[in-house]
């Protein structure tokens, strides 16, 4: 008889409870999504050593220019963006030994011999380039490297980039050098 | 004696159990908690990031610094009008507060982990390259040499 009536807590009101605490961190809390490009900027040169940075080989360097109204230059021609990525891949692999493309230099890491590409592609803009254009323009150059890598991958170890083992993930970096200089802006283009 | 609401069984019609609510709303309370950060800093500039497909994850959170570059918030365009400013922490700052900036947060780390620390640059797709030079410019001058480009990858948020 008396075992019935033991009262019970009544529970349905934690419920509610826990809603408003789930509400309170809704609120207060955002999704942590950082990502996106990074970069390594170059330090400031000392004044003695200046001119040495500057030796780098003429077929090694390819100017890609983005203007104050956004037009891209690859070299010294005008080009569309869509196309900026074949160029790259071209101007950094050089499949075909061009002496007007960069001269490749063998290396050795980890035991092996690779071939390894002095191609720098140096990206300058102007003040007034805007922002957007400027990371399509850094988003194509990265990809050109990813697909690199990604072939080089395929060819070495039979399996994509994103696929490998840290050490395999290293030698790749170092055989397929992700060579993007960002230049002293130059003060053309008024805003 | 059928199943379905007889008026002489009343009595002995289940209730619902809502005594597993709690728990399952417990459950979605864990999972936000684990996923979220607490948002440390008000935003006092718009900033829709640019898309790009290539963009990575940053590995370390807890070591980067944020810049946030763009027009500001709409309240408060009345006092600092609409040209890109650049927001430090809590409030607009300019490219000389950079350094002292880029300071106290090297300060905040620990020593082994200040050469690790990653500047993110969070700008509004509208704004014009030369106030991120600039800013690039004084980075480099602080030799905080690791930056992000912050971006989202198109089709998602």
């Amino acid at each position: 008889m008396g075992k019935k009536k033991t009262p019970e807590i009544n529970s349905s009101s934690t419920a509610d409870i826990a809603f408003l605490l789930l509400c309170y961190f809704l609120m207060t809390t955002t999704m942590g999504d950082q990502s996106g490009l990074q970069r390594r900027l170059p330090p400031i040169p000392d004044k003695d050593q200046k001119v040495e940075n500057q030796k780098a080989n003429r077929r090694n360097i390819v100017i890609v220019r983005i203007n104050s109204a956004d037009k891209l230059f690859a070299g010294s021609e005008p080009m569309d963006i869509s196309l900026l990525k074949e160029k790259m891949k071209e101007f950094l692999s050089n499949p075909a030994d061009d002496p007007n493309l960069p001269e490749k230099e063998p290396k050795e890491i980890e035991g092996k011999t690779y071939m390894v590409s002095k191609g720098i592609i140096s990206l300058q803009n102007d003040r007034g380039t805007s922002y957007q254009a400027y990371i399509a323009v850094q988003n194509e150059l990265v990809k050109a490297v990813n697909e690199l890598r990604d072939e080089f991958s395929m060819r070495e170890f039979g399996r994509k980039f994103a696929f490998l083992t840290e050490e395999q993930q290293d030698i790749v970096k170092k055989a397929v050098p992700q060579n993007i200089s960002e230049a002293e802006p130059k003060d053309t283009g008024k805003k | 004696m059928s199943k379905f609401g007889g008026s002489n069984n009343k009595k002995n019609v289940p209730g619902i159990s809502s005594g597993s609510l709690s728990d399952i709303v417990f459950m979605l309370l864990f999972f936000f908690m684990v996923t979220t950060q607490l948002r440390e800093t008000e935003n006092k500039v718009i900033v829709k990031l640019p898309e790009a497909s290539e963009s990575a994850k940053l590995e370390r959170k807890d070591l980067s610094a944020n810049i946030n570059i763009g027009t500001p918030v709409r309240h408060l365009q009345s006092m600092y009008g609409t040209d890109a400013r650049i927001q430090l922490n809590d409030s607009f700052k300019t490219i000389a507060d950079i350094r002292d900036f880029i300071a106290a947060e090297r300060d905040a780390m620990s020593e082994a982990e200040r050469s690790l620390m990653t500047v993110n640059l969070r700008v509004d797709e509208d704004v014009r390259m030369g106030i991120v030079s600039d800013v690039k410019q004084e980075l480099r001058r602080c030799s905080a040499l690791k930056i992000m480009y912050a971006s989202r990858k198109p089709g998602g948020e």
